[in-house]
Parts: C-alpha cells; sequence; structure tokens
C-alpha cells in the first residue's frame, strides 16, 4: 500500500459484453459531435443495434465457455449464471426497444424549445430530431448491465446512476403532449434522486458498519461485527428503499404511472421491461449476497412490502381511464408478484435454485409481453399522438382485429391465462413459494391476480364488446420495426406459453450456479 | 392409434381452418364437417372402450415441462368416455343451430365456429386430462373462448355476463391453482399425474384445506348454491348454441371435477365435508327450482331450472353410493342433451319473435305445432318424466341417496314437483292459449332446425327407455371411485332398481 499503487487485474473477457456495450455509447456520442446531421441516424441505428447483438453474443460465448466462480474486477462484477441469464434477458429486451425508437415520430425535434414557442415550430420546419437518443439508451442499457453485477455497493452505485440519468433524459423526449412528458422527467428525476440519495446512504452506513462495500465481505461481518446493529438495519433500510423505488413496489410506487405516461412509449417499454429485470437482478444481489445472513430481519418486511404492493398496483389499476397508466399499475402489481419469487428463497441450494429459476423466467416472460404491449399502444393514433384514453379503444376489435386480437392476448398473458407465458411465469414464482412455506403470500398473489383480472378484461370488453365511436383513434401501418416487435414479443409470449421448458432449463442452469460470493 | 390427441387435433387444426375460409357459407359447412369427423372418431374410440378393462384407456403419457413434473397426460375411463361423447355430440349440433347466430350483429361468422371448435378441443382435453395440472390448464383456459362467444355474439347485456362469467370462475381457478401448487408441493413426489397423487395426501387437516380449494373452484363451476349467480346472466346472454355448451358441458366439469378430485385425491376431507355439501345441493335443488317458477325470460328460466338439477348431481357425487354416483354421472349426460334441447328449442322461439320474455309469446303450439311439441318433450325431459332418460338418472340419484341421507333426499324430491311447475307453467303460458297476436305469423321448425331437435330428441327417448350401454360404462368407473375413497354401499333396506323401465 505504501505509495506504491497496484493495477487492478480486470478481466476484460468476462465484461466484454458490458465494455461493447459502453463502448458503442462512446462511439455514438462521438458521432454526434463529428458526423453531419443527415447521417447520423444511418449511423446510430446499425451501430446500436450491432452493438446489443454482439454484446448478446459475447453474453451467450460466455454462458456456454462456462460460468465463472468467483467475482471479476477485483471483486467489483460478478458475472455468474443468473447475472449473464439478465444480461441476454436485458439486451434482446433492448434490442426490441430499440426497434421501436427507430420510428422517431416518437421524440421532439427541439428538447429546448418551450412547448407551442416559435421555436418548437421552427423545429418542426427544420425536422430537426434528437438523434443523441442512441447514445443515451445504450448507457442506460450499460447501466442496466451492470447493476445486477455490480458486486460491491460503490459499483452497484455507479451503475444505478448511469442507468437513471439517461433514462431521465430519455423521458421528457416525447414529441406529443410534451409538457406530460416533461412534468415527467421531473418528477423522475427528483424522486429517482432522493432514491439514489438514499441508496448511497445506506451504502456509507454499511460500511460503517462491516468496513466494506463489498458484498461478500458485508455478509462475512454479520456473523462477526457486534454492537453496530444500527448502522447495519438503517443502512440495510435505506438500500432497500433505494431499490425498491427503481422496482416501483409500493409504497414507492408513486412515480411510475407519471413517469410510464408522460415518457415516449418505447422508452417506457424499455423502462417497463428492462430497468425492472436490472432492478430485480441487483435487488437480489444485494440482499442473498450481502445481506442473506439477515434475512430473518428484512424478510418479514418483504413479505409487507410484497402484499402492499400487489394490492395497490391491482386495485389502483381498475380506477385508471389512461392504458398508459393502467400498464404502469399493471406493472407495479407484477412487481409484487416477483417480491413473492425474493421471498420464496429458503434455506437449502435447491429451494433457493427454484425461487431463482422461477423468478428469472418470470422476468423474462413479463419483459416481452410488455414490450409487446407498449408497441402495440404507439400504433393506436388519433390527431394528438396516440390514443391514450381507453373509451378511444372501444371498438377496435372491429377495426383491426388482427391487432386489437394481439393486445388481447398480451393483457391475457399478463392476467395469467394457462397456455400464455405470463401463466408459467406466475406458477414457477408461487410454485416456489409454496414450496417454501410462504402459502398465504401466495393466496394474497391471487387474489391480487384475480382483481388485475378485472381491468385486464375491461379493456378486451371495449375492445371487443363496445361499437367503435364514430370518430375513433385509427391503427397506424406499422413500421416494419414496429411490427417485428409485436410479432416477436407474440411469439415469446405464445411459446413461452405452450413449451416453456427450453427457457426454464435455461433459467435452471442459471440459477443453479447461485450467486458468486 | 393416439385416439385422445387425435381427436384435440382434428378440432384444433379445423378452428385454424375455419379461420382460413374467405367464405361465411363455407366456413359453417366446414365446421360442420369436422365437428362430425370429431364425433365419428368418437364413436369409433368409444367401441374400442372395454368397460371392464383397466381403468383408464387409451392412455398417452408424455412429458410435457418436466421441471415442473408436468405431462402431457390423457385416458379416459368410463366417467370421462361418457363426458366427452356428450361434447362431441352437442358440438355438431351447436354448430347446425347456430348457422345464422353469428350474423345478427354482422360479426364475424368465421371467428365464432372457429372458436366453437377450440372450445371443442379444449372440453375433449379437461375430461381426458390425467395430470392434474394439465387438467387445470385445460379448465382456465377453456373460459377465453365461451368468453368471448358471449361477449361478442350474446345478448343486450353481453359484455356484463361475460365478464361476470370469467372473473367468477378465474377467481374460482386462482384459489384451486393455490390448492394445485399445495397439492404437488405436499405429495412430494415431483409430479402431477393422478394415479401417482391418489392416496399421498394422508393429514386429514391437509386435505381439508386442499379440497376446499378445489371444492370452490367446481361449486363455482357447476354452479352450486350460493356460487350461481353468474349462471343465470352469463346463460340468458349467450348465444342459444354457446349457451349449451355452457350449460351442457362446461359447467359439468365442475361435477366430473368433484368426483374425480375430490373425491378421489382427498377422501377423508369428502367425507367430512359432505353433510355441507349435501345441505348446499338439497338448498340448490329447492332454491333453483323456486327461483326458476318465478322468472319471466325464458333463457334465465331454463339457467335457474339448471342450478336445481346440478344440486342433484352434486347430491349424488357426495351421497357416495354407487347408484348414487352412477346416477349423477348419467344425469351429467342426460341432463346435456335435455336443456340443451330446451335452449335451442327456445332459442329457436326467440330467433322468431326476438324477445326472450314468456309474457310476449302465447298460444305458439297453433301456428308452430312441431316447435310445440319438440320443446314439450324437452320440457318434460327436464322434469324428468319417466321414459325419458332423466328419469332414470334423478331416481338413480334419490334412491341412492335415499340410502345413506333420508332427509335430503326426502327433500329433493320436492325438487322433482316443483319441476312440473316451472316447466308446464312456462310451456302453458308460451305454448297454450289464445294465440297471441305478435306471434301469429311464426313459422314452424325448418329442416336445419328439425336435424338438430331430432337426435336430441331420438337420444333422450332411447337412453330413457335403455340406459344400459351407458350405466355399463359408467358403472365401473363409479365403482372404482368409490372404492379408492373405501366406501360400500349400504345394505338397501329395499331392492335398488337398476333399470328405470
Amino acid at each position: 500500500m505504501n505509495g506504491t499503487i497496484q493495477a487492478p487485474s480486470i478481466e476484460y473477457a468476462l465484461l466484454a459484453p458490458l465494455l461493447v456495450v459502453f463502448g458503442a455509447a462512446i462511439v455514438g456520442v462521438l458521432v454526434e459531435a463529428f458526423a453531419p446531421r443527415y447521417l447520423r441516424s444511418a449511423i446510430h441505428l446499425p451501430l446500436t443495434l450491432l452493438s446489443l447483438a454482439g454484446a448478446f453474443a459475447l453474453a451467450v460465448w460466455q454462458a456456454i465457455k462456462g460460468v465463472p466462480t468467483k467475482p471479476a474486477a477485483m471483486g467489483a462484477v460478478a458475472v455468474d449464471g443468473p447475472a449473464l441469464f439478465i444480461w441476454g434477458t436485458i439486451l434482446i429486451l433492448a434490442f426490441v426497444s430499440v426497434l421501436l425508437i427507430k420510428d422517431e415520430e416518437h421524440f421532439v425535434g427541439s428538447a429546448a424549445a418551450v412547448p407551442g414557442s416559435a421555436e418548437e415550430e421552427q423545429s418542426l420546419v427544420e425536422r430537426a430530431a434528437h438523434t443523441e437518443v442512441y447514445p443515451l439508451l445504450l448507457f442506460a442499457v450499460g447501466g442496466m448491465l451492470l447493476f445486477p453485477a455490480a458486486n460491491d455497493l460503490l459499483v452497484a452505485f455507479v451503475a444505478l446512476e448511469v442507468m437513471s440519468l439517461p433514462l431521465y433524459l430519455l423521458c421528457g423526449l416525447a414529441r406529443r403532449r410534451r409538457l406530460l412528458s416533461q412534468e415527467a422527467a421531473v418528477k423522475y428525476f427528483l424522486l429517482g434522486a432522493f432514491s439514489s440519495a438514499f441508496f448511497l446512504y445506506g451504502t456509507a452506513l454499511l460500511y460503517g458498519y462491516a468496513g466494506s462495500v463489498d458484498l461478500a465481505k458485508i455478509n462475512q461481518a454479520l456473523g462477526t461485527v457486534g454492537g453496530q446493529d444500527t448502522l447495519l438495519y438503517i443502512g440495510a433500510a435505506m438500500l432497500g428503499v433505494g431499490l425498491l423505488f427503481k422496482i416501483g413496489a409500493a409504497p414507492f410506487q408513486a412515480w411510475k404511472p407519471d413517469v410510464y405516461q408522460g415518457s415516449p412509449t418505447p422508452i417506457t417499454a424499455l423502462m417497463a421491461s428492462g430497468t425492472l429485470v436490472a432492478a430485480f437482478g441487483a435487488l437480489l444481489r444485494v440482499f442473498w449476497v450481502g445481506l442473506g445472513g439477515l434475512d430473518w430481519d428484512w424478510r418479514p418486511v418483504f413479505y409487507g412490502v410484497a402484499i402492499l404492493t400487489m394490492v395497490v398496483g391491482a386495485i389502483l389499476a381498475i380506477t385508471q381511464t389512461d392504458i398508459k397508466r393502467m400498464l404502469a399499475y399493471s406493472s407495479i402489481a407484477h412487481g409484487g408478484f416477483l417480491l413473492i419469487g425474493v421471498i420464496a428463497t429458503g434455506h437449502t441450494p435447491a429451494e433457493n435454485t427454484s425461487a431463482l429459476s422461477g423468478l428469472l423466467f418470470y422476468l423474462v416472460a413479463y419483459g416481452f409481453t410488455t414490450v409487446g404491449a407498449f408497441a402495440v399502444v404507439t400504433m393506436v393514433r388519433d390527431a394528438g399522438g396516440e390514443a391514450w384514453h381507453l373509451s378511444r379503444w372501444a371498438g377496435l376489435g372491429k377495426r383491426s382485429p388482427l391487432l386489437a386480437g394481439t393486445f388481447a392476448f398480451f393483457l391475457l398473458a399478463f392476467a395469467g391465462i394457462p397456455l400464455t407465458s405470463g401463466f408459467f411465469g406466475k406458477y414457477a414464482v408461487f410454485q416456489a413459494a409454496v414450496a417454501n412455506g410462504a402459502t398465504p403470500l401466495v393466496i394474497v398473489g391471487v387474489v391480487a391476480s384475480a382483481i388485475a383480472a378485472f381491468f385486464y378484461v375491461r379493456v378486451i370488453v371495449l375492445m371487443f364488446f363496445s361499437d367503435p365511436a364514430a370518430d375513433g383513434p385509427s391503427v397506424v401501418l406499422p413500421s416494419r420495426g414496429t411490427a417485428a416487435v409485436v410479432g416477436i414479443a407474440a411469439l415469446a409470449t405464445v411459446v413461452l406459453g405452450v413449451y416453456p421448458q427450453p427457457v426454464l432449463d435455461l433459467a435452471h442452469t442459471a440459477a443453479q450456479s447461485l450467486f458468486v460470493r | 392409434m393416439p385416439w385422445l390427441s387425435t381427436l384435440m387435433g382434428v378440432s384444433v387444426l379445423g378452428a385454424l381452418g375455419v379461420t382460413l375460409v374467405r367464405n361465411d357459407k363455407l366456413a359453417k359447412q366446414f365446421t360442420l364437417v369436422v365437428s362430425l369427423i370429431v364425433l365419428a372418431l368418437t364413436v369409433a374410440m368409444a367401441v374400442q372402450f372395454s368397460p371392464n378393462g383397466d381403468k383408464f384407456q387409451f392412455a398417452e403419457t408424455y412429458d410435457w415441462i418436466p421441471q415442473f413434473g408436468v405431462h402431457y397426460g390423457v385416458a379416459v375411463d368410463g366417467i370421462a368416455l361418457v363426458l366427452i361423447l356428450l361434447s362431441v355430440i352437442l358440438v355438431p349440433i351447436v354448430v347446425l343451430a347456430s348457422w345464422h347466430d353469428a350474423e345478427a350483429g354482422k360479426r364475424s361468422v368465421r371467428t365464432y365456429f372457429s372458436l366453437l371448435l377450440v372450445l371443442e378441443a379444449m372440453m375433449i382435453g379437461v375430461f381426458a386430462a390425467t395430470d392434474v395440472f394439465l387438467f387445470y390448464v385445460f379448465f382456465e383456459a377453456m373460459l377465453i373462448p365461451m368468453y368471448f362467444m358471449i361477449g361478442s355474439y350474446g345478448g343486450a347485456q353481453r359484455s356484463y355476463a361475460a365478464v361476470k362469467f370469467l372473473l367468477y370462475s378465474l377467481f374460482g381457478g386462482l384459489l384451486m391453482l393455490v390448492a394445485v401448487i399445495a397439492l404437488y408441493t405436499i405429495a412430494g413426489k415431483g409430479t402431477f399425474m393422478f394415479s401417482d397423487l391418489v392416496g399421498t395426501i394422508q393429514d386429514v387437516t391437509t386435505q381439508k384445506w386442499l379440497f376446499l380449494g378445489f371444492f370452490i373452484a367446481f361449486a363455482i363451476k357447476a354452479p352450486l348454491w350460493p356460487f350461481h349467480t353468474w349462471l343465470p346472466d352469463a346463460a340468458a346472454q349467450a348465444p342459444a348454441g354457446a349457451a349449451v355448451l355452457l350449460v351442457g358441458v362446461l359447467d359439468k366439469v365442475g361435477t366430473y371435477g368433484m368426483l374425480r378430485f375430490c373425491l378421489e385425491l382427498f377422501p377423508d376431507a369428502a367425507k367430512f365435508f359432505t353433510p355441507l355439501v349435501i345441505t348446499l345441493s338439497v338448498i340448490g335443488i329447492v332454491y333453483g327450482a323456486i327461483v326458476a317458477i318465478g322468472q319471466t325470460d325464458m333463457k334465465r328460466l331454463i339457467a335457474y331450472t339448471s342450478v336445481s338439477h346440478f344440486g342433484f348431481i352434486a347430491m349424488g357425487v357426495f351421497a357416495m353410493t354407487t347408484s348414487a354416483g352412477s346416477g349423477a354421472t348419467l344425469y351429467m349426460v342426460n341432463h346435456g342433451f335435455s336443456t340443451g334441447a330446451l335452449f335451442l328449442i327456445a332459442g329457436f322461439l326467440i330467433y322468431r319473435r326476438g324477445s326472450q320474455f314468456i309474457a310476449d309469446y302465447g298460444g305458439v303450439q297453433k301456428v308452430a305445432p312441431i316447435l310445440a311439441g319438440t320443446f314439450l318433450v324437452a320440457g318434460l325431459s327436464s322434469l324428468s318424466l319417466p321414459g325419458l332418460s332423466t328419469f332414470v338418472s334423478e331416481f338413480m340419484v334419490l334412491t341412492g341417496t335415499y340410502q345413506r341421507y333420508v332427509v335430503p333426499a326426502v327433500i329433493a324430491t320436492v325438487g322433482v314437483i316443483l319441476a312440473a311447475i316451472y316447466i308446464l307453467w312456462m310451456y302453458q303460458r308460451t305454448m297454450n292459449g289464445p294465440t297471441a297476436e305478435s306471434v301469429k305469423s311464426l313459422p314452424d321448425l325448418n329442416a336445419r332446425e328439425k336435424w338438430v331437435v331430432a337426435p336430441l330428441v331420438a337420444l333422450l327417448l332411447v337412453f330413457g327407455f335403455y340406459p344400459k350401454p351407458l350405466l355399463d360404462v359408467i358403472n365401473p368407473a363409479v365403482k372404482d371411485t368409490l372404492s379408492s375413497v373405501s366406501v360400500t354401499d349400504p345394505k338397501p333396506a329395499v331392492p335398488v332398481a337398476q333399470e328405470g323401465q
């Protein structure tokens, strides 16, 4: 230590997927700086898609090559089975979301122009576009990849910020209903900043307790350090707040509907799928690896949070009249179901594996369906942009049966009807919970599912059983990207619902090694 | 030959095929042909069934999701076989009867018939499933086609009725899901195969909880009093054809589930809850009948008669005597034909006049004698007139119950009398008396409609005089079920009649 600084050893090969995404993001920034305006879009799109695909390929290659048993980069990043599975999931979901973003109709020409001002007019005339969207998105995705793999709290915090900051910006870039979009961005930023502060404060307190920010060392300290329980409990609680905020678990769910509603829909799709997956990955790692020895203390709290989240999500969703807000509340409720999986962890590795693999499967299933559902939302438009109000969706089934049918199918998957992916996701999580004696939680879960089914079904009723309004919204002919997204999502929802075994196997294999310490 | 998979496969392929046909008329004909092929295949399978052979025949088992211990396992015993027969007989009849149903609202005809065939595949699957998980999957999934059939093609209150139907059933199903998971976990066998799970739950308290999880789902489905309120709405709003399948087949899944799963998987709990179930059944019998008398809407009336009939079936299942159990199974089949006929003929009448209300009719018999006549036969079968097949089953249920539970059997008999009131009074108000002005020009049944009614009436008559073939198939299966519950028939005080002549 004296005077000489040891160069850290970095396993570049292991971190390759991360590096590819971040590298592409930086190249994207350079493109913004140096490429002429008319070329940018043409460069960004292939760059973004290729880097995501490349990162995915690298992640797969690593999974095939064998999962390392020790954390990489001096214990800062853990590339283990669950992390690789989550990476794969996030990368696919991000890839799909980019296909949605490709349709630049969604983004404002000049974000700095005041809504309704002459500058805005001018930017429309000039056909200005914010092509920064692509590098911002890549940074966010890079943060999403790092967050669940972070093996120490400081890296986790950095990842959290890298993930969140671009998203705050992206939220405010909607082309239409700009005030709503900016409001969403500010709300998300303020609340997100608070939650980051909580996370950081928690990190500091835990450092004070354990003398390290390394998750494994914190866990070791749980057995050895005495007399510092105040620091430990407050620190753990604050970390929990930061993480539960990102998941949107009650009582930290208030931002979700506003942000989901105001953001450009493709960004909402990315947040609802990718961010959720990343946040759950991080939550699992922090509370299993770092605070696993404390589970007698946090488990009851999570019990309560899960119940509250499911109930709040399901009940408030009923009162919504806006499709995006409804999907946001549905996402809250699903966050509650997923928390059941976090609680379902038991004391034997086998039990943990089944809970973890159930959770991973649920994340995949839910992620695809969510992206698909938001993709459909982008296609139903009227004069003012996307038609969000539910009453505008009346009779959609008569005018465009295929689209409405697909959306209905996604909704049934959300509701967890058998032969859709959502059913097996729920089943896997519930089964793990029952096996671990959390049956009361599962009963709350099914009751919440039944309540949730009500509002999903209500939309189906509107689309199919109501008569169309005379001036109802039109369904735009989807761009190839959007059509591909809907197609991929529908296919995933069917295949995972009819033959889930391959993905279950994959999740099981990924979960088998559990988290490295 | 994988009979059962073939049956489902043909239906599903048919459903896909229908959506590809461009012409509505062709789509209907295609559906009819497919449903007749399925019927023919089922009959070909049924004649190879040996009643005294293995309990489950035509078995197929493949791994579906090994990680969860889920199999694609199908097979039939006598009980499942007759219920599958009931389903596949009703489908072509419903197709023929629904020829013009989907046209009224300018809704997609092809979708309607496609849903019908999807539903057929699921009806076969739900009765044939030998894996509890697979049963659950069909149990829930079959709600969806029916939901769309009611919601898209039903009457004025259709979306309310469809949502109520779906949510009730879904809620019950989700409770059952918890019980299914718990059953799997507690049994610890790593498999959902029914035959492996029988007898694994020994602890009586556990049995009681799991029993409730399954039973509530089935009681909502059946529907048993007091879980019945969705049925009158759903059945009254559904198009006549869908109502037939809803009441005739889908609801039987509930009573079938009680007989197959509640009794065999949780015998001790079943015995414990028997007094409760019998009480609910008896209340349902009397309540359903009394409320039926007061109805002004024909379809609601028929729906309430079914609440009464399902009371009989549940009572027969839980009386746990061979005679009552076989009677209940036979009742499920007969009720499908009898109520099916009632719904369809009432549907024809409503289609002609455009009103479901009894008060809008009167003296139809004079203008449409065949319609009125067949309606009378169907009605008489509903009140279990001797000579019609329903009499056999009702009689068996009552005598079988009497062997063990005297008072409930006696009270239930009141239901028979009330049945005469609601049926005959409805017949009197709609068919007899002076011909109402609005029905003066009603045409009688046309050829298509006669083809719809004829097989149902024929089946009611044939099995009324000669129920032996059905009973031969049903009896061994019921005996086997009861033996796994380890109950034996009490010594009869009077000789039990097996045949209903």
